[in-house]
């Protein structure tokens, strides 16, 4: 940002959930809630963002996310691009930045970036004028995805102050669970994880949660249960034996949810392995919201897209 | 925010003046529009809301028949959104009536530069093609940006551009404007 940078006197971009304050957090989901009401209009577009050019850069696979960004900009009327690029050849910072320096050349507004590096949307951030929305990077965080999900808390908890949420899986590598913690812990909820050692370390509790290591121990006390999605592939590494044991030891089925609370909300982040995370009768059950917080991502995203895009377009900045 | 160390705030209408001429405005709507079952009111969030129900209210009492009220909350179709400062918070936009072919009555509390109604306008047409529609205010303080004029107007008044126009429809409320006469 140099000397030219307009004025601001709001935020610019949305990297992460650690420091955002519960006000703030409290004026997103307020938005959020506000803004989904266009997308049960016959004329599911409102003219917002007209004119305005939203890119989307995924460096690491995804489609729902990125289908649910895209159609958050065109709810909005923003022109959409996206930007696809393999993952290899982008691993270092250079070639990101020679990515983002083209992508500069067209003039965006906003980028939405997934990334396998921690940290490389707040590279972004720091050193181009538009906004930067962090649709995951790296095991950091997935800001987004925590929003959505405590919108959806929110819809059936109202205040989430006192509230109880349990996180099942690998704590350790999710970066939806960071940014969960991060925001629940500013919005007054409990958090406490469960998972198998390696996945779910004591030392997970420098950032204000409870840590257990059965699953049994955390679903009873809970009003919220969020599933974390098994990466098979981490499966083998983690020294676990394989998936049918993780199912056995952290998978939610229909006993382990009769001894929850009977309003409970099961969550999970999606796609869901059925029979791993959580069995189908618990995924298709009455406490799951799992729909709900894929609505609810939509409008989250609109929601930050109309709160962080700047200035009146045209060429503000110095060229 | 008018920086109100250098302001002058004087009443233009008392409480009691802002209810007569709801009243008036009220029966105006009916005889000229008709029956109250032939219109909706459909306020602008947040005044024009508060002033649709007074309306409603009010028509109901002399007619017996409360006309439909609906709110829209123009915030999405601003044309000044974009202007670096913090966004404004949205409201709700509330319509529970079929847009199309309705005969809607645009209520607003203060008509000033016209760019309100134009958004109001393009919103309730991406809810349907209404048959008609017209507008209604408590004041208009003059100072309009575009061709549009209310076709039901309470008080007009005559105003400084940079003075603020506040509306209270309370118990001790009314209107009242603040001049800042040092300007900065």
């Amino acid at each position: 940002m140099g000397s030219t940078e307009p004025k601001r006197t709001r935020r610019k971009d949305m990297l992460g959930l650690r420091g955002v304050s519960r006000a703030e957090i409290t004026q997103i989901l307020d938005t959020a809630a506000r803004i989904r009401a266009v997308n049960r209009r016959r004329v599911k577009k409102v003219p917002t963002l007209r004119g305005r050019t939203v890119v989307s850069a995924f460096f690491e696979n995804s489609t729902r996310t990125r289908m649910s960004f895209d159609l958050a900009a065109k709810r909005l009327s923003a022109d959409v691009l996206g930007f696809s690029a393999s993952s290899s050849s982008t691993r270092k910072g250079e070639t990101l930045m020679d990515t983002a320096r083209n992508i500069d050349a067209w003039r965006p507004d906003a980028l939405i970036i997934r990334h396998p590096c921690a940290g490389a949307p707040h590279m972004l951030a720091k050193a181009f004028p538009w906004s930067v929305i962090n649709a995951g990077d790296g095991i950091h965080e997935h800001p987004t995805q925590a929003l959505l999900d405590m919108l959806t808390m929110r819809d059936h908890l109202g205040n989430l102050e006192g509230r109880r949420v349990a996180i099942v899986g690998d704590i350790l590598h999710s970066r939806v669970a960071r940014s969960n913690i991060f925001g629940l812990r500013t919005m007054g909820a409990q958090v406490v994880v469960a998972g198998p050692g390696t996945m779910c370390p004591k030392q997970l509790e420098s950032l204000g949660v409870e840590v257990r290591h059965r699953i049994d121990e955390v679903v009873e006390d809970a009003d919220v249960i969020m599933m974390l999605r098994i990466q098979r592939e981490r499966l083998g590494r983690a020294m676990m034996t394989g998936v049918a044991e993780y199912a056995g030891l952290y998978g939610l089925d229909i006993d382990r949810l009769r001894r929850a609370h009977p309003e409970v909300l099961v969550m999970h982040p999606g796609p869901i392995n059925r029979g791993v995370e959580m069995t189908p009768d618990v995924a298709d059950g009455d406490r799951s919201v799992v729909l709900e917080q894929v609505s609810n991502g939509l409008a989250v995203r609109m929601a930050l897209l109309y709160l962080l895009l700047g200035e009146e377009g045209g060429d503000a900045r110095a060229s | 925010m008018v920086d109100e160390t250098n302001a002058a705030r004087t009443t233009r209408m008392t409480a009691g003046e802002v209810e007569r001429t709801v009243r008036r405005l009220a029966i105006e709507l009916v005889e000229q529009l008709g029956e109250p079952t032939s219109f909706v009111l459909v306020g602008v969030v947040t005044g024009g809301a508060s002033l649709a129900r007074l309306l409603a209210d009010e028509i109901e009492r002399t007619e017996g028949v409360r006309p439909t009220v609906g709110s829209v909350d123009i915030t999405l179709y601003r044309d000044d959104l974009y202007t670096g400062l913090e966004k404004p918070v949205l409201g709700d936009t509330e319509l529970p009536f079929g847009v199309g072919g309705a005969g809607i009555v645009l209520v607003d509390d203060v008509l000033f530069t016209g760019r309100t109604v134009r958004a109001a306008l393009e919103e309730l047409w991406d809810y349907g093609r209404p048959a008609w529609i017209k507008l209604a205010v408590l004041v208009d303080r003059g100072h309009r940006e575009l061709p549009i004029s209310a076709d039901f107007v309470g008080r007009r008044l005559s105003t400084e551009r940079s003075d603020r126009v506040l509306v209270d429809f309370g118990g001790g409320g009314g209107v009242h404007i603040v001049s800042t006469t040092g300007g900065r």
